[in-house]
């Protein structure tokens, strides 16, 4: 019998994963390679089941979770604002962008130490890390976002009655709202990212402490259960928000 | 010109600075437009009239002069563009897109659905409500943007070349729709367009401008209402009125080129 093309494509991707795990666990139990350092995939799924059992990876998950919510949003809301301003009005923007231009380069991973000096070792500090990577992918989207809008649109807006808010709401967001979104979702990503790092250096909780923990007391599984349940909050993050930006922007996803 | 001036233009003047002096686009225009009246100005290419019905529309200061249009009885906008080009929000399905000039003047929901819905009715736009603009043809785009002007009641219409950008079949029919619903309402038209046979076909009166921003002729159309357009095109008065516009124009396209 012969099968088709999409459906031989999709058991090839799911076949190559599948067999490097095999593969991984063969190698591992015949000590082809060091066991203390890639323990077989099988003695991982033991100790995820362990920590779930013992309530250690749901606690840590969650903290993390927490820390990430509240950073998004502290960054992305002022972000998403200033942003929307600076679109609009010249005078703000020629305010604000040397500002943003000037401290964008520096690699968000860098200031941790700053951060740490001026919030402390407690949740402000990690928040924000969190919100400093949120903040700068969604107010320079925004604004570029803003300004890419075709004028005849601000023209209709003021033809037909809009004032103010009604601008902001029925023109300006809207209209950048597909570039906002790639913002969003940047930022999102860059979030999760500091979030580890701040995790590794100060805390005592999290999955960032997690796995750095582990590393330094040598529990090399609970360091795989880290990392692998920290990519899994990755690619939640990004389907989620693949879904919303669906649902928020339907007169360009529904092509 | 029909009953009393809806909208005055008073030497409305339009100077721009340029490096080296300054570019009179429109020197000093002066006239009325009757209530009812379908007044069509039809000029070359950048006489300054799109200038002239952005200063009407409140979206450009003139350099001098004014712009004053009479209000009716009622809480109506002073005016409604239809925009030449595409001018939908493409975020908007089309039901949001005719609905705007109501919902930005906080009209009751009932009034809006009730005249949106009539609107999209004359347009033949009803079964597209929910659509937006990436799923409409030019001409539908269009429509859409001609239903949100009347929708929110004007007391003047100001249509800048709005059919430039279609194809001479759908042109044709968009005129004759146009000419179906201003029958019905009977608004106040300033329209503008560089095509001497959408002026003959549609106005009332014609307005022939200069190069230089100036009027150079006014033309009566003595043509009955309502018109087809087929059957007005058919007739010899109308070859006669275009021949005399297009001898008007002439001079003055040579004169930019």
């Amino acid at each position: 019998m012969k099968i088709g093309e999409a459906t031989r494509d999709r058991v090839l991707s799911v076949a190559s994963p599948v067999a490097l795990f095999v593969l991984w666990e063969i190698a591992s139990r015949a000590h082809w390679i060091d066991s203390r350092f890639f323990p077989a995939p099988s003695s991982i799924a033991g100790t995820f089941g362990a920590m779930i059992a013992n309530g250690t990876l749901l606690s840590n998950t969650l903290t993390t979770l927490e820390r990430l919510a509240i950073g998004l949003v502290v960054g992305g809301v002022p972000g998403l604002v200033l942003g929307l301003a600076m679109g609009l009005y010249r005078p703000i923007y020629a305010l604000v962008d040397p500002l943003i231009s000037a401290t964008y380069p520096v690699p968000k991973s860098a200031i941790l130490p700053l951060i740490l000096l001026v919030f402390g070792l407690g949740e402000a500090s990690k928040i924000a890390m969190v919100a400093i990577g949120m903040f700068y992918p969604v107010v320079i989207n925004t604004a570029a976002g803003v300004r890419q809008i075709d004028r005849i649109y601000f023209d209709v807006g003021r033809n037909f009655g809009a004032r103010g808010p009604a601008v902001f709401r029925t023109i300006a967001f809207p209209g950048a709202l597909p570039v906002i979104m790639t913002g969003v979702k940047l930022g999102a990503g860059l979030g999760l990212i500091l979030i580890a790092i701040a995790e590794m250096v100060g805390a005592q909780s999290g999955l960032g402490f997690l796995i750095w923990n582990a590393w330094q007391i040598l529990q090399v599984n609970v360091m795989y259960v880290g990392l692998i349940t920290i990519a899994v909050i990755g690619f939640v993050l990004t389907v989620m928000l693949n879904e919303l930006e669906r649902l928020l922007i339907p007169s360009r996803t529904r092509r | 010109m029909s009953g009393a001036a809806k909208i005055r233009f008073e030497n409305v003047e339009k100077r721009f600075a340029l490096r080296d002096g300054e570019h009179v686009a429109l020197g000093g225009i002066s006239f009325e437009v009757g209530a009812g009246e379908f007044f069509v100005i039809v000029g070359p290419s950048g006489c300054g009239k799109t200038t002239l019905l952005r200063i009407a529309a409140g979206l450009d200061r003139p350099t001098s002069g004014r712009v004053s249009i009479a209000h009716g009885e009622g809480e109506r906008p002073e005016n409604a563009m239809v925009f030449q080009g595409d001018s939908i929000f493409p975020w908007m399905t089309v039901r949001e897109n005719a609905s705007y000039g109501l919902r930005m003047r906080g009209a009751a929901r009932a009034h809006i659905d009730e005249v949106v819905g009539h609107y999209l009715d004359r347009t033949g736009l009803r079964r597209f409500a929910d659509a937006y603009p990436y799923q409409l043809s030019g001409g539908m785009k269009q429509r859409v943007s001609i239903a949100r002007a009347f929708a929110c009641d004007p007391e003047v219409l100001l249509m800048d070349e709005p059919f430039s950008a279609l194809d001479e079949q759908n042109r044709t029919l968009l005129q004759e729709e146009l000419l179906r619903i201003w029958d019905e309402t009977k608004k106040t038209v300033v329209f503008i367009t560089h095509s001497v046979d959408e002026a003959v076909t549609l106005g009332d009166r014609i307005m022939v401008m200069s190069a230089d921003g100036l009027p150079k002729a006014y033309v009566d159309v003595p043509f009955s209402r309502p018109r087809s357009v087929l059957e007005l095109r058919a007739t010899p008065e109308y070859g006669r009125l275009f021949h005399d516009i297009w001898a008007q124009l002439r001079t003055e396209i040579h004169e930019v080129a």
